[in-house]
């Protein structure tokens, strides 16, 4: 194709990708409270407020604290089930395998709702930690998957050569398995605390009325009408995503990750 | 060390944990909300044991019918859009350089990224009449006066595929990175232009893949829950929004948890229709 035409294409996705949050990050410096693009004066105080207004604040953390904790708890869910699967003939064992991608390939109004009725028999509805776990079940998919692509890639010999030397399980797994399958590892936890990160229904319907997280927050704000810390909220997201998706990148093997993600989420 | 299979009770003790955690909280949540659906609701919230079909036979009116086709039709409409709109986009993208290509995959994961609430409020901004595009075109001399674009139903469409074209692309991305490049060369060494090689050389050596990335583009689609509440008026909502509507708002669990049985049952069989056209592609 005429790189013309690649041109004019590249651009109009990028337009399309980019207008909204242009706007938004317009509207974030807006002087006063009002909802107004291109910008009426500057002020960085939107994004001041975040971490000034309790309320924000409040939500920043819950978000933040719950994003940390699910991601680490889909690792460790993840990570055994991987290396179990890599280092065992078990068939049956794929059936795990799947059920760790069906939440994430279900609507995900699905997983939300089995859990809050599953929260509310147990008697633990509302409660903080049931959204750690709500979240790492969710989202347990994308370690699961990096993890499973990294040990693939391991070469099996570089194990045998430390089997024959006399090495056993645990020490092979410590002293050659998990340095070659820490890349996978830091970039699954990245991909799951993004998303964590950003998640609103499985976190709504399951601690919606006791917690806030970002998400929930902004959703709550919105109906009660506009306020520029929505938008300095979203470009803040934003910006964070791009980061650690970028570190991620930067350090590891983005195409390959990709190229993998999606030939095993079919 | 080679694959071998478990020899003691020992070597299961990985799977103890994952295994337990996967079928606790997502079998068994499972399992309540399909137990759930066939429950008795009672008034002010509550529901009791029992086997009705009521909620489900609730779902088989004109109003449910009209919400399902609905979402049917616009998942349908989204898939097509992201499809045709990422198809060549995802083409042009195999084929440039490599750190060209981390840059717009890292772009494209943090759009994928960005929540369902942050994206209709980015929209709802854009189509805003104090904020949004119009005040643009009145700027360039195209419109008499800035207006509000929202809620409509092209709203709530173009919301819905701002969230799916990343993921389109990236599910995609792998085929096409693994298409053999000398079949367009070959095309274009017997004198094809540029288009016309991409229309009779790639896209029927994808066929396959385009079918099962229209099925995932359409269940990804069906997910959507918050937009059409955000852009959109009430005839625009979705089987999802109903469901979280059912179960939040009108606190009718058993009908929320049939609705959500259902709409399982369709992804389920579009999913496995994903996997026969998978199948077919595999042994072409």
């Amino acid at each position: 194709m005429t790189s013309v035409f690649r041109k004019f294409y590249f651009f109009v996705v990028a337009l399309f990708l980019a207008l909204p949050l242009i706007v938004v990050a317009g509207v974030s410096v807006n002087q006063k409270q009002t909802l107004a693009f291109p910008p009426e004066g500057f002020s960085a105080s939107w994004y001041g407020e975040i971490f000034l207004n309790p309320e924000w604040r409040n939500a920043l953390v819950a978000s933040v604290t719950l994003a940390l904790l699910s991601a680490a708890l889909a690792v460790a869910i993840a990570l055994p089930l991987a290396w179990f699967l890599w280092r065992r003939v078990a068939p049956w064992a794929n059936i795990f395998q799947l059920l760790g991608v069906a939440p994430f390939t279900l609507p995900p109004v699905i997983t939300a709702l089995g859990l809050l009725t599953f929260w509310a028999t147990a008697g633990f509805y509302g409660q903080p930690w049931t959204a750690v776990v709500s979240h790492a079940i969710f989202f347990v998919t994308l370690p699961l998957v990096t993890l499973s692509l990294g040990f693939t890639s391991i070469d099996r010999s570089l194990v045998e050569a430390a089997a024959t030397m006399g090495a056993d399980d645990r020490k092979i797994f410590r002293t050659i398995v998990l340095p070659l399958i820490l890349p996978y590892i830091v970039s699954g936890y990245a991909f799951a605390f993004v998303l964590s990160l950003n998640e609103y229904i499985v976190a709504y319907m399951t601690v919606g009325f006791t917690m806030e997280t970002l998400p929930i927050k902004i959703f709550n704000a919105l109906r009660y009408g506009y306020t520029p810390t929505m938008a300095s909220v979203t470009i803040l997201f934003v910006t964070t995503a791009a980061i650690i998706f970028g570190l991620v990148a930067r350090f590891g093997d983005l195409p390959k990750l990709l190229g993998a993600m999606s030939s095993d989420g079919k | 060390m080679r694959r071998e299979p478990p020899q003691t009770l020992g070597d299961y003790s990985p799977l103890l944990f994952p295994a337990a955690m996967l079928t606790i909280f997502f079998v068994v949540p499972f399992g309540t909300m399909i137990a759930v659906s066939f429950f008795q609701r009672q008034q002010g919230g509550f529901y009791t044991p029992a086997f009705v079909y009521d909620n489900y036979a609730r779902f088989l009116s004109a109003f449910f019918g009209g919400v399902l086709g609905f979402s049917l039709m616009l998942a349908i409409a989204v898939a097509i859009c992201c499809v045709v709109l990422a198809l060549p986009f995802t083409y042009l993208l195999t084929r440039m350089a490599r750190s060209v290509q981390v840059v717009w995959l890292v772009a494209l994961l943090s759009v994928l990224s960005l929540s369902e609430v942050i994206i209709g409020f980015a929209w709802s901004t854009l189509f805003s009449r104090t904020a949004g595009i119009t005040n643009i075109l009145v700027a360039l001399g195209l419109m008499s006066e800035a207006k509000a674009l929202t809620p409509s139903f092209a709203a709530v469409l173009t919301g819905m595929v701002y969230q799916a074209f990343p993921y389109t692309v990236l599910v995609l991305f792998p085929a096409l990175v693994r298409l053999d490049p000398t079949l367009t060369e070959a095309a274009r060494t017997l004198g094809a232009s540029p288009l016309k090689a991409f229309f009779t050389v790639v896209v029927p050596a994808l066929r396959n893949t385009i079918t099962a990335t229209l099925i995932m583009v359409f269940i990804f689609a069906l997910g959507s829950y918050l937009l059409p509440q955000l852009l959109g008026r009430p005839q625009h909502w979705t089987l999802s929004v109903l469901i979280t509507d059912q179960a939040i708002y009108q606190s009718n669990m058993p009908f929320a948890a049939a609705m959500a049985v259902f709409l399982v049952l369709v992804t389920l069989g579009l999913v496995a229709l994903t996997v026969i056209a998978g199948r077919k592609g595999e042994a072409a």
